[in-house]
């Protein structure tokens, strides 16, 4: 397991990109646009309504599918930190979406998968409350999603 | 100082796994500091990249949402040993970090 | 009614047990008593192997197991665990190291903790050892309450004992009055909630009680400092405290005799169970 530093330099040429909301690939360019710029949505991400999260997302007629396979606890451990991973069977996967509908904000992450990459990803996330987990996937220019329901307690004594 | 980026990467076949623990406060802007009752400050990852040789393979866009010291896994085609994976982030102070890592040989 | 005979059994280990338990006084077998205890718990949850254990109430709960087994495969605290490495490698006051004040640089020697210690005819703790390796070297003792020095300190101290089984002694009549007094402590009542340490993690262990599965007393030491959702530090004592306080109950103290007692009861129940420090709880 290596830990690397990026010199002080790049850094501080990519902080000031990312003040101007540019941010710069390390390397050669994407194949999936001619310039890997990445503009953070912040309409998206700001709204506290589910609905209008998902609209903010570009996300539109999303059908329900079998090919978005979601792992998540029933019932979390911790609200703070929930482990869920999402696997899309479906041909031409480019987007991950993951949204927790009774969050505050709902809209928690975007993940582009370029060709290089397995559809697949796992992380960590913070759910507030009990609340469906909703996958959008984009795939060959159409949305599909799946939901999971994961249930969020705080019991009496571990606290 | 940003805090570090740890990865570990597997090669099974020719696909790389690669698990980063990001350190990362991400901050909510919704907590309260217990020792003066003041909210503790919004602070956290908004974009992530990951690159292959170089190449881009993964970008992400994260909501304060995405846990503290957030992990991330995912799965790398075409991976040979010596291979270089590159993760960086930036957050919303416009600070931001990266870490690479080789990929082994085979498990 | 007829019972099969593995739940005869346990039926008649747990009668003798509410029958006989709590009012054991000064005629402990610290031996034949762990033995006892340990029979209850197997007959209680007969598919658990004994180092399982140490994972607490997620031994029923395999839903909460699978969650902790994905969150310790690369775990949010290892900062605070290196914040830990840095304090127990910066030199005290005197030039020394805390590596200097134990056998093999500090591996593998928390599970010879608590110890009786047969001079001082009191029970010594692992993070007593750490306050007295400061006070030695000219430091003053670490508050054992904070988080960011002996939370830290002992988190990195711990897991350099990280699969040591643990093999505590109680040698000698004082040392078993000290385990006795540790035992009665755990099956004593107090506070508002006139509740036993007993009541919950030993009759109802497995069991839901305030929404939460309770985990039993056996496998209770084996596993500190705990980190709750992932960042809260928690030593032991520190669970204590909390854990009188959701009891309504004044918490005997940090190193108190009662605290320390307790520890050394708890940590002979978990005689040959592995270490694990640095744990996520929920």
């Amino acid at each position: 397991m290596q830990v690397t530093p990026h010199s002080p330099k790049r850094r501080a040429l990519v902080s000031g990109l990312a003040r101007l909301g540019i941010w710069v690939g390390a390397g050669t360019l994407s194949l999936l646009r001619p310039l890997w710029a990445v503009v953070w949505n912040q309409a998206a991400f700001e709204t506290m309504k589910i609905d209008a999260a998902i609209q903010a997302a570009g996300i539109r007629q999303a059908q329900l599918s079998d090919d978005i396979l979601i792992n998540a606890p029933e019932i979390a451990e911790n609200g703070a930190q929930v482990p869920i991973d999402v696997t899309s069977r479906i041909p031409g996967t480019e987007h991950i979406y993951i949204f927790a509908d009774k969050n505050v904000q709902p809209y928690v992450a975007d993940f582009v998968i370029g060709k290089g990459l397995e559809p697949y990803v796992a992380t960590r996330i913070k759910m507030g409350e009990t609340s469906p987990l909703r996958v959008y996937v984009l795939a060959g220019g159409r949305y599909f999603y799946a939901t999971r329901e994961v249930q969020v307690t705080i019991g009496g004594c571990a606290s | 100082m940003p805090e570090p980026i740890r990865i570990k990467v597997r090669l099974d076949g020719d696909v790389a796994d690669v698990r980063a623990l990001i350190g990362h406060p991400m901050e909510t802007g919704l907590r309260k500091d217990p020792a003066n009752g003041q909210a503790i400050a919004l602070h956290f990852i908004k974009t992530v990249m990951i690159t292959h040789n170089g190449v881009v393979v993964m970008e992400a866009q994260w909501a304060q949402a995405m846990s503290r010291n957030p992990y991330l896994n995912v799965r790398v085609r075409n991976a040979n040993p010596g291979d270089e994976i590159e993760i960086s982030w930036v957050d919303n102070r416009g600070e931001s970090n990266a870490a690479k890592a080789k990929v082994p040989a085979r498990a | 009614m007829r019972l099969r005979p593995r739940y005869r059994r346990a039926l008649s280990v747990l009668l003798a047990a509410i029958v006989c338990w709590p009012a054991g006084a000064g005629s402990i077998d610290p031996v034949q008593d762990r033995a006892e205890m340990i029979e209850f718990f197997q007959s209680r949850f007969p598919d658990v192997p004994l180092d399982d254990y140490g994972l607490g109430g997620m031994i029923v709960n395999p839903d909460g197991r699978s969650q902790y087994d994905q969150i310790m495969e690369f775990p949010p605290f290892l900062g605070d665990i290196d914040q830990g490495k840095k304090l127990w490698e910066t030199p005290l006051r005197s030039g020394a190291r805390y590596a200097d004040c134990y056998p093999d640089a500090g591996r593998n020697i928390v599970g010879r903790y608590p110890r009786f210690d047969n001079e001082r005819q009191t029970v010594v703790t692992f993070e007593m050892t750490l306050n007295e390796c400061r006070q030695r070297n000219g430091e003053v003792p670490y508050d054992y309450g904070d988080r960011n020095t002996m939370g830290a300190l002992t988190a990195y101290a711990r897991s350099l004992s990280d699969g040591m089984r643990i093999e505590i002694k109680v040698e000698g009549e004082a040392a078993r009055k000290k385990y006795e007094a540790g035992r009665d402590f755990f099956f004593r009542r107090i506070g508002q909630l006139n509740a036993a340490c007993s009541g919950c993690h030993f009759y109802n262990a497995g069991n839901v009680m305030r929404m939460e599965v309770v985990s039993p007393a056996l496998g209770h030491a084996t596993h500190w400092p705990i980190f709750r959702g992932g960042e809260e530090l928690m030593t032991l004592q520190g669970r204590f405290k909390r854990c009188t306080e959701q009891m309504r109950a004044v918490p005997s103290g940090y190193a108190s005799e009662d605290w320390n007692n307790l520890e050394y009861f708890l940590s002979y129940l978990s005689n040959g169970l592995p270490l694990n420090a640095n744990v996520f709880r929920k």
